[in-house]
């Protein structure tokens, strides 16, 4: 296992009042996203434990990639990865961002 | 727009859900009352296994395991779902011990039901001891609140079916609810192969594994009690259908489960194939049982119930 963290200035406070998220499942080819509103609203952190070992400039080109187009002010995002390929990374990270921009119950 | 991901919960909290593809978080908002399910031990509290690191695996931060209160069709109740797709559903120590829990809180807070959402292939080998004392600390947890009056329900239509000691445990439920892909049973396909051969079991076989393990074969034959098309509406449905005729769970329900199961054997013990089973349950086309779209499906069981008071 390989763990990775990332913090980045966040250019947009994320929207809504939810304080939490969770998307995707820990599976080969798969990964579950944990989103939770616990930063100030100009921080993004991403952590990540994952199963594929070497592959940090590719996370980090991810994240900012991500970080760049979505709100994510005040977000913590908690990766656990079954080895899953970039896009569906950033798939899950662009479904964690927009569940919890919602409004809380 | 894009169609609706069965990992994000608030796109379609209808129950026109797809029970197989839907992850167990997403099985039970849907299946319980709208915005009724709170979560006990969620994912942020991070109780993770304790073992998977020793293997260098990858965690889940649920372990697999969800479980909470809500409501069910306005009445109070606990509910739990394994998710199929992290390490097979399989039982380990964090994972067995939030279903130990939670069906010992049945015992103090005595809810309507609970219901279990099985979606396993047994014990996780990477935590075995813990997950083998995991199944018979749920067993006798899962007895003690029968055994008290909480009728416990299980749901049966993941994508691992319920296997191993999954397998072990639903056979202690009050009642089943099954979908055609729905599998159960005890030791897997492979596992009979390699301990008894291939001309006992083909485990390559697809179609002998699903009709043998699967949905159909088991509500057929009593071991599941309702059957259920593969939504999160018809589970509902078939689940309250079971909570609306409570059973005994006494000396004499035992002994009448235990005389039906002699009698399954000694009517059905020289078939050696469902089809055969099928054939002398009376059903007028065995071979096309699976097949079968559900309601006529759900007609054959009641036909054959009838005739033979089942």
């Amino acid at each position: 296992m390989e763990t990775l963290t990332f913090a980045r200035k966040a250019t947009t406070p994320a929207g809504g009042s939810k304080p939490m998220a969770i998307v995707g499942v820990v599976a080969s080819g798969n990964l579950e996203v944990l989103v939770e509103r616990v930063l100030g609203t100009d921080e993004c952190r991403i952590e990540i434990a994952t199963a594929a070992l070497g592959f940090g400039d590719v996370w980090a080109a991810v994240v900012d990639d991500f970080v760049s187009r979505s709100a994510t002010g005040g977000l913590r995002f908690s990766i656990n990865d079954g080895g899953a390929r970039p896009d569906t990374v950033a798939l899950r990270l662009a479904q964690g961002a927009r569940l919890i921009a919602e409004d809380a119950v | 727009m894009s169609a609706p991901h069965p990992d994000i919960p608030h796109v379609a909290e209808a129950r026109n859900v797809d029970w197989y593809e839907a992850s167990a978080r997403h099985r039970l908002t849907t299946l319980l009352d709208h915005g009724s399910f709170i979560e006990f031990m969620g994912p942020t509290e991070r109780v993770v296994s304790p073992h998977l690191d020793l293997f260098d695996l990858p965690k889940q931060f649920d372990d697999g395991m969800v479980v909470g209160r809500g409501q069910f069709d306005g009445k109070p109740v606990l509910a739990a779902a394994q998710e199929g797709r992290f390490m097979g559903g399989a039982f380990g120590e964090v994972h067995g011990a939030k279903l130990v829990g939670l069906l010992r809180a049945a015992l103090d807070v005595k809810p309507d039901a609970v219901l279990v959402l099985f979606d396993t292939g047994g014990v996780r080998l990477q935590e075995a001891n813990a997950g083998e004392l995991a199944i018979a600390e749920i067993m006798r947890a899962l007895l003690d609140a029968r055994a008290v009056g909480v009728p416990v329900i299980g749901l049966i239509g993941g994508r691992a079916g319920c296997y191993g000691g999954g397998g072990l445990i639903s056979g202690c439920c009050s009642g089943l609810v099954v979908s055609e892909q729905g599998r159960i049973s005890v030791s897997g396909p492979e596992v009979i192969e390699t301990n008894r051969g291939v001309e006992e079991f083909d485990s390559r076989d697809r179609a002998l594994v699903w009709r043998t393990m699967g949905g159909k074969n088991r509500r057929l034959l009593g071991v599941a009690d309702a059957y259920a098309d593969d939504d999160v509406e018809s589970f509902r449905a078939a689940t309250l259908e079971l909570l609306a005729s409570p059973r005994a769970f006494d000396l004499d329900a035992l002994k009448a489960r235990q005389h039906m199961l002699e009698s399954r054997l000694a009517r059905f013990g020289d078939c050696s194939d469902a089809i055969d089973v099928w054939a002398k349950m009376g059903a007028e086309q065995p071979t096309g049982v699976p097949d079968l779209p559900a309601d006529a499906f759900q007609a054959l069981v009641a036909r054959i119930a009838k005739e033979h008071g089942a």
